[in-house]
């Protein structure tokens, strides 16, 4: 298992989204994958997109500036 | 045993794909959904920089749509692709800007090669949620063919929603789908989608008219006519298109725009901006950060800053204090008394 960072700051939705999704890609399963964004929307669209393809929420933190949303890829 | 057939559905997160992919789940068909990303597409987010919007749900309609439907979603960022679309529509544009045949065409091309990419997954056939007549320019009887033709998708394209209405495709043929369980909805009137909704148990779904581009907008499209105009060029980057959705629009001189927020939401939206464009503030008083688009002189800072003083809280006092500022340059601090409003004129307002 590795731990990996994806920055997705200024980029507004559903980019991060869509770069999530290519980084999980080049990843293995139980991979932890940190993205950091500035776009609210995130903190819903980045759970629902690990909802529906089956990664999972570790956790999501949220500063003045920016959110920090953890995932661990799935199957 | 027999094959478990699968199809890719375009989903724009409205409720005809929804509807579209019910239809076909209720036959034992496996779905996964594909959703495109233009730049243009209009996000909830988006809305909800504006200060007023934040109290509306944040969502991304076709996220939430595959979650409903139990559905895998891939979405697509097609941004650099869909230039040529909007630059050369073979077919044209609507109302506005918006070329929305070449736009289908492009999106169910994009799903076949989706399907091809993908080929271990076994995907068998397409689907969407077009309904003949629905729309003016894309959803047509003529139409129908020319998509399905041109995009390479051929008989593999099927839209279970009108698919009675038109010649049978591969998976009907093939029994892959039963096609007397398949409907024959035509025309804008949304009563036999909203019945099918309710049977399906869809109590909460995106706009059903639609209205998921902002290219069929016509004070957007205004803005990206004048924005090529202002550059001599039609070519544009994502930045440009996202602040297009973004504050007041004003055009004092051929050489540069302002672009000036109208809340504290949009404010903060522009900052991220600060290092790629010259910004001007009122700092004596409350008011916009706003930036330029464009080449502005040292003249026309006078002239730019009495406009924007125009829409802070300082708008009436008889001067004002304001910073330009510019990425790698000292930071200009001018006093301005603001433009009456007589004076900033109509054909300024992009």
């Amino acid at each position: 298992m590795s731990e990996y960072e994806l920055d997705a700051r200024r980029l507004l939705c559903p980019m991060p989204v869509i770069k999530t999704q290519n980084k999980v890609k080049e990843l293995a399963v139980g991979d932890i994958l940190s993205v950091i964004c500035t776009d609210p929307g995130v903190l819903s669209d980045i759970p629902a997109w690990a909802r529906i393809n089956g990664h999972e929420l570790v956790g999501s933190y949220e500063n003045d500036t920016e959110i920090t949303i953890t995932i661990r890829v799935g199957s | 045993m027999a094959k478990q057939h699968k199809a890719v559905a375009l989903i724009s997160g409205g409720l005809d794909s929804m509807l579209a992919v019910r239809v076909l789940q209720e036959q034992g068909i496996e779905v996964e959904g594909i959703n495109f990303y233009t730049g243009f597409c209009v996000e909830g987010h988006t809305h909800a920089i504006r200060n007023h919007d934040k109290d509306k749900q944040k969502r991304n309609n076709a996220l939430w749509a595959a979650e409903q439907l139990g559905i895998k979603l891939h979405i697509v960022d097609v941004i650099e692709e869909y230039k040529d679309v909007l630059l050369n529509p073979k077919h044209g544009y609507g109302a506005n800007m918006n070329p929305c045949l070449d736009c289908k065409i492009f999106m169910v091309n994009k799903a076949v090669e989706w399907v091809k990419d993908n080929h271990k997954d076994g995907f068998d056939f397409i689907i969407t949620g077009e309904v003949i007549g629905q729309r003016p320019m894309s959803q047509r009887k003529q139409t129908m063919p020319i998509v399905a033709k041109e995009s390479g998708a051929d008989d593999i394209l099927l839209r279970p929603l009108c698919a009675k209405n038109l010649p049978e495709t591969r998976p009907e043929l093939e029994g892959w789908v039963d096609r007397d369980k398949l409907y024959d909805f035509s025309g804008r009137n949304r009563k036999p989608q909203m019945a099918l909704a309710e049977q399906f148990g869809f109590t909460d779904y995106a706009s059903p008219a639609g209205g998921c581009c902002f290219l069929t907008d016509k004070n957007y499209s205004d803005k990206l006519v004048d924005l090529w105009k202002g550059r001599g060029s039609r070519e544009y980057e994502m930045d440009d298109i996202m602040l297009l959705k973004v504050g007041r629009h004003l055009r004092p001189k051929p050489e540069f725009k302002l672009i000036i927020a109208r809340d504290a939401g949009e404010s903060k939206f522009l900052e991220g901006y600060r290092k790629q464009f010259v910004t001007i503030q009122v700092v004596s008083h409350n008011g916009p950060l706003t930036i330029v688009d464009g080449d502005i002189c040292s003249d026309d800072f006078e002239l730019a800053a009495g406009i924007v003083a125009r829409y802070g809280q300082g708008r009436d006092a008889e001067q004002v204090e304001v910073q330009i500022s510019e990425s790698g340059k000292e930071l200009q601090t001018i006093m301005i008394k603001p433009l009456p409003s007589e004076k900033v004129l109509e054909e300024w307002h992009v």
